[in-house]
């Protein structure tokens, strides 16, 4: 093995041009991988990262009959705050907030939206809802950058709101826009618009009542009362994972084309080199070796070339991905209409597992590549290869 | 001194397939060479003279009869005796002089001892005396396009006397070489089979070549025309 290793070594520096060629493009695989592969892992911790500083902090007590996927559920997802919650609030470890279905009427125009109320001095989350904390006629109102856009209002501006209380009875009033934020989660900005928490129980006669309480440590979610449902992280973000496996198995199909170009250029080596190398193969089987040994001798050689391919790309790869890492990755087109937890700038996290794993997963490749030309060489006949005749 | 025989061939036929047919290489050949002969196969092309060798040298198998190597029965050997009876036993020396290109001079000597496992500091020694017979110190480091026919040639035999076989056999060694180089080559063989008691058999029809022989075995059609020996004063083969 180390003989056949010293040897391929040597062919590969020996073959000049050819092998770099093959290094170099096989290196580009390494590194689109690693890199790809980041942004997904980036992706997801944004994502995750977001929801949890924005949405859903360390996990969530549900009140039964909530259902974010069914606005009709909203009506009566509501119940009395758990006496146990109390001494946490002071404490700033948790935060409820109640969900009221409401329409919106910006410039004459009629929009579906959801109340959502929240004590302005939380500091749970990054929702600036200290802007919320005004004294003025009108009942302060905050909203996403989003929502903003979509139905063009702007801070200042001054819009009616229309809600049912807990009788069902209509009522409306008007809002000031306090601020607009930005954040990377649409679920916290669409159709949504946010007021103080104890104007909105006042507003639906559903005093000292929320629809979702978030904790700041998920061990707070353990025993939930009557009337409430825990929902930990995981359960509250398993829809980004859900995504990022969607997007990471289209990615797959990259580096599939990515790894089939660089195997279609050491598989032509490969056969390229048992064609031209008759010869040669016959004097290894004139000196001691056996045909499969020669065959161990030629997979090796072009598996190595993966082998040269990490340290390539290395070279370029390191400062390339670590500058990644640190600049991110812009993207062209404004990502806020994807409806999604994605970021403009994109950061790609890079772990080792991922790129052993890569690393592995090439050589494989390469490997495989590399035997199955290599396997006509058990069926040459070594007296005419040592003649270079073409078998 | 009772002579050693070292290779036996008796009644050895070899057959290749020609389309549908067969075409009989060897037809019948009885032959036994000795320990430090410095022999050869003479003929003309067709004659048998490389089926013969690649035979004898375990890189064919007969189609029938008995081929015995050192000891070894060629025809029953598995490819991993084969290849270790080569490896240990059997210099080749190939008239296109197979030398690995991308190998310095050193490094092509140097291989059959890498696949003895020979300890660095030994194989070191054995390569420089392996360069030392054949003259080619200077050129240790040079790499094989950049040395002539007759160096290359050189190299191919320090090649195959490195390790320093039992037998060496040598398909048209001097083939691609002019007058002074393949003198100058058999006279490097010849010294080597003296030196070293090396058996050397030779597949040729070069003149040059032939007039070194100890032995002459003329083949025609794939059997043997005629086994002439150079006999000593005293009766005995030389």
């Amino acid at each position: 093995m180390k003989l056949a290793l010293k040897l391929a070594y040597r062919n590969l520096i020996g073959a000049g041009l050819r092998t770099w060629l093959n290094v170099i493009v096989l290196s580009f695989s390494f590194v689109i991988i690693i890199w790809l592969k980041g942004v997904l892992m980036g992706w997801d911790y944004q994502a995750k990262t977001d929801m949890k500083q924005w949405q859903i902090a360390e996990g969530q007590w549900w009140h039964e009959a909530y259902d974010p996927f069914d606005p009709l559920s909203i009506q009566d997802s509501h119940a009395e705050l758990p006496n146990t919650i109390t001494p946490l609030l002071e404490e700033g470890l948790t935060e409820p907030m109640l969900f009221v279905q409401a329409s919106i009427f910006p410039e004459g125009r009629m929009q579906s939206v959801i109340l959502k109320g929240i004590r302005p001095e939380q500091q749970l989350f990054r929702i600036p809802s200290i802007q919320l904390d005004t004294i003025s006629e009108e009942l302060p109102a905050l909203i996403g950058h989003m929502m903003a856009k979509s139905c063009r209002l702007k801070k200042g501006d001054i819009v009616t709101i229309r809600w049912r209380d807990a009788n069902g009875t209509f009522d409306a009033r008007d809002v000031v826009i306090a601020g607009v934020f930005a954040s990377n989660v649409p679920a916290i900005e669409n159709a949504q618009v946010y007021i103080p928490l104890a104007e909105l129980q006042k507003m639906t006669l559903l005093t000292n009542q929320a629809t979702i309480i978030s904790f700041s440590d998920e061990k707070l979610l353990k025993d939930p009362p009557t009337s409430w449902l825990s929902k930990d992280k995981a359960f509250l973000t398993k829809q980004v994972d859900e995504m990022i496996k969607t997007k990471s198995s289209g990615q797959t199909v990259m580096y599939i084309i990515l790894l089939f170009l660089a195997m279609l250029a050491i598989f032509d080596t490969q056969v390229l080199s048992i064609f031209r190398r008759q010869k040669e193969i016959g004097t290894y089987i004139a000196l001691g070796y056996t045909r499969r040994q020669v065959v161990g001798l030629f997979t090796i050689e072009g598996s190595m070339h993966a082998v040269f391919a990490a340290f390539v790309g290395a070279l370029y790869g390191v400062p390339f991905l670590s500058w990644q890492a640190k600049a991110g990755w812009t993207m062209p087109i404004d990502t806020s209409e994807f409806g999604m937890a994605i970021a403009q700038t994109l950061y790609p996290m890079y772990s080792l597992s991922l790129v052993f794993t890569t690393v592995f997963i090439v050589l494989l490749t390469t490997a495989i590549v590399s035997y199955l030309p290599s396997r006509k060489i058990a069926k040459m006949n070594p007296t005419e290869a040592l003649r270079g005749k073409l078998q | 001194m009772k002579e050693e025989i070292i290779i036996r061939i008796s009644q050895l036929i070899k057959r290749f397939p020609v389309g549908k047919d067969e075409f009989t290489a060897l037809n019948g050949i009885d032959l036994e060479f000795y320990k430090a002969e410095f022999a050869g196969l003479i003929g003309p092309s067709g004659s048998g003279k490389t089926t013969l060798l690649n035979i004898i040298g375990s890189l064919d198998v007969p189609s029938k009869g008995l081929v015995e190597v050192l000891g070894y029965s060629i025809g029953h050997l598995s490819a991993k005796e084969a290849a270790q009876l080569r490896k240990e036993k059997i210099g080749f020396i190939f008239q296109s002089y197979n030398l690995l290109a991308v190998h310095t001079v050193y490094e092509n000597i140097e291989f059959p001892l890498l696949l003895l496992n020979i300890p660095s500091k030994e194989r070191h020694k054995m390569v420089m005396d392996a360069l030392e017979w054949v003259g080619l110190n200077d050129k240790m480091n040079s790499k094989p396009p950049q040395l002539s026919g007759g160096q290359s040639q050189r190299v191919a035999i320090a090649r195959a006397m490195v390790k320093r076989p039992s037998l060496v056999l040598a398909d048209e060694p001097t083939a691609n070489l002019d007058a002074a180089n393949s003198h100058h080559i058999i006279q490097t063989m010849q010294k080597l089979n003296q030196e070293l008691g090396t058996t050397f058999i030779f597949a040729t029809h070069d003149e040059k070549v032939i007039s070194y022989l100890r032995r002459k075995v003329y083949l025609l059609d794939g059997k043997v025309d005629k086994d002439d020996f150079v006999v000593d004063l005293n009766g005995t083969k030389s």
